[in-house]
């Protein structure tokens, strides 16, 4: 239990992140803290106390228990999704900095409203 | 039927090859987009008539059910999933037409094309499939997707209102696969039909509602209900305008109102509690939307934030539950997509022939551009629910659900929501086309063709879709989308039989 606590912490410390910096790569931090913290929670969500890998072969005893494969094979999915994000939010993040010479989101405010 | 795979596979290869298209000659970019779409809209059209309102699942790698338990993914297109596959891509094609000759203001159509075609690819993905995690994969190709068309001009201020969508946008998925973690977790599934079945064994449990609470924030993220509004009056002006069209006609439904729908009503099964948070959702952002948008003066923002107040009429309608409700949800769901889209061009053909969307530069141009002013006109009177366009249909029968269903104070409150949007348009349309010409637009010209043609058949739409409430027409779209949602957790039997 302890650890899916300490998951959903690591997701509110990226949540804080998002709400409370100013910088826009500190942002993109917190987003990837965040997407890592969910990540974690899925992997632990499939954990089985002293499971075997869930490969099907000839000699296993009955009654074996599997770590569940489905949020692994969910999580590569989410890394792979995560990945195009981050690296699309850090270009943008580079483009901003060419057009505006500020990573400080209080300077970068050319939409009004 | 694999007809369902072409939905997805299509638009999909054909971004792939659209880069090495292009290479060759650039005007082959445009042909290749606009057939792939109009080849979509086809198969949308096939696949609603020959459906006509049945449940039909594909089994992708034919990884059939064992004992009705899925073990494969599964597409799956029934009354709901058609309505949308036909308005994203009629949606869709109109938008291609139009982009032929407005997006020869960027430079580089191909990469255009190509991020306009995974993103239709994503919204097709949304629609169809039939479990949780392919939802969440489609729909963030979707979100990457539109990310980088908001920023295709890459200027200031594209690229500033694309950082503030992806930042919100990044943060509503990971709410979404928080959710689908802890979902997955506590059903030990990720098919909806076979969760729904799981959830109705062991009922509303804290888990199974805090998975709940996720999802309804990160949805409403995407669906940008106020008070989760704050990216939409940035991104949705800032993108080109056949984009802006795209992101408000139909991917904040897709990836945001049909969700919701599709959980709540099939996989969770509607609860009282859960209708009032759409009800005051949708209520909430009608009045507090139309308020944002009369203060605004820039053309693409001020349809923006009627965006926000739109969706509130389409959650309202359909959080009531009744069926007729739904029923008045929905087709304001697929009316909104016209009008608004129509009303993003028309913001765009201003801006193709005069460069500017503040209103107080603007006026007159009604004489020079008749064809941009009268179809906006008609989009004007749809969106304020004027007899006898769409809107007006679609907004009654929500009005008439409200006071059928008890709820004096709504009702009062959606009419209050179109008086208010009918002052907005009146004061666009006196500030654009009326008014007296200003000296600087004399040499103004109308927009090209082709433009004018997606403008006019957007129009012909508005005035038309009055139609769709015919018992016949209705009989194949709108009352088979309606009867899914109405008729809730039957969602399983009908996907996965017995």
């Amino acid at each position: 239990m302890i650890v899916f606590i300490l998951a959903v912490l690591l997701f509110l410390v990226g949540l804080y992140g998002i709400l409370v910096k100013r910088n826009i790569i500190k942002l993109a931090i917190g987003l990837i803290i965040m997407e890592y913290a969910v990540n974690l929670f899925f992997v632990l969500a499939g954990y089985r106390e002293g499971g075997t890998a869930p490969i099907l072969d000839g000699d296993l005893a009955p009654g074996t228990v599997f770590v569940d494969p489905l949020p692994q094979a969910l999580v590569l999915t989410a890394i792979v999704i995560g990945l195009g994000t981050t690296a699309l939010l850090v270009s943008f993040a580079v483009k901003i900095y060419e057009k505006y010479d500020t990573f400080d989101i209080r300077k970068i405010r050319k939409l009004h409203g | 039927m694999s007809l369902l795979l072409y939905f997805i596979i299509v638009p999909l290869g054909g971004a792939f090859l659209l880069p090495i298209i292009s290479r060759l000659r650039e005007s082959l970019s445009d042909w290749v987009g606009n057939a792939i779409t109009a080849l979509l809209l086809y198969c949308s059209v096939y696949g609603v008539i020959t459906a006509s309102g049945k449940t039909v699942t594909y089994f992708v790698g034919g990884w059939r059910p064992i004992a009705d338990i899925p073990v494969g993914i599964n597409l799956v297109m029934d009354g709901l999933s058609g309505l949308m596959l036909l308005i994203v891509n009629i949606v869709a094609l109109l938008v291609t037409l139009y982009s032929v000759n407005y997006m020869a203001r960027y430079t580089d159509k191909g990469k255009y094309y190509t991020l306009f075609l995974l993103m239709v690819a994503g919204l097709n993905g949304v629609i169809l499939s039939g479990d949780l995690f392919n939802l969440f994969v489609f729909l963030e190709i979707t979100a990457i997707a539109s990310y980088a068309l908001v920023a295709f001009g890459i200027e200031d201020e594209e690229l500033e209102a694309s950082f503030k969508y992806q930042v919100l946008g990044g943060t509503a998925s990971a709410l979404i696969l928080l959710g689908i973690a802890v979902f997955y977790q506590t059903t030990g599934t990720l098919n909806l039909a076979d969760a729904s079945r799981v959830i109705a064994g062991i009922g509303h449990t804290p888990t199974v509602l805090f998975a709940g609470v996720l999802f309804m924030a990160g949805f409403c993220l995407k669906a940008a209900l106020i008070p989760f509004h704050a990216w939409l009056p940035d991104a949705h002006p800032a993108a080109p305008a056949p984009i802006s069209a795209m992101l408000s006609g139909v991917v904040i439904k897709v990836l945001g109102v049909y969700p919701l729908c599709r959980l709540f009503f099939n996989v969770y099964g509607i609860t009282p509690l859960i209708q009032d948070i759409f009800m005051v959702l949708g209520v909430v952002s009608i009045i507090l939307g139309v308020f944002l948008a009369l203060s605004q003066w820039d053309f693409k923002r001020l349809l923006a934030y009627h965006s926000i107040s739109q969706i509130g009429y389409v959650v309202l309608g359909i959080g009531l539950g009744t069926p007729l409700g739904i029923l008045g949800g929905l087709f304001h769901l697929i009316n909104h997509s016209v009008f608004k889209s129509l009303l993003f061009l028309n913001a765009g053909s201003v801006v193709y022939a005069t460069d500017t969307r503040e209103l107080k530069e603007l006026g007159g141009l009604q004489r020079k551009m008749p064809v941009t002013g009268a179809t906006s006109q008609v989009a004007s009177f749809s969106i304020a629910g004027l007899p006898p366009f769409n809107g007006f249909w679609s907004k009654l029968i929500i009005i008439v659900a409200c006071v059928q269903a008890g709820q004096m104070l709504f009702a009062v409150l959606a009419v209050i929501g179109s008086i208010l949007t009918l002052l907005s348009f009146l004061k666009v349309q006196r500030y654009v086309f009326f008014d007296a010409l200003k000296e600087k637009w004399k040499n103004v010209r109308e927009v090209p063709f082709l433009m004018c043609v997606s403008m006019i058949v957007f129009a012909l739409l508005c005035i038309g879709m009055g139609l769709l409430l015919l018992p016949q027409i209705s009989a194949v779209t709108l009352k088979p989308a309606a009867d899914v949602l109405y008729t809730g957790l039957e969602y399983a039997t009908k996907v996965l039989g017995g």
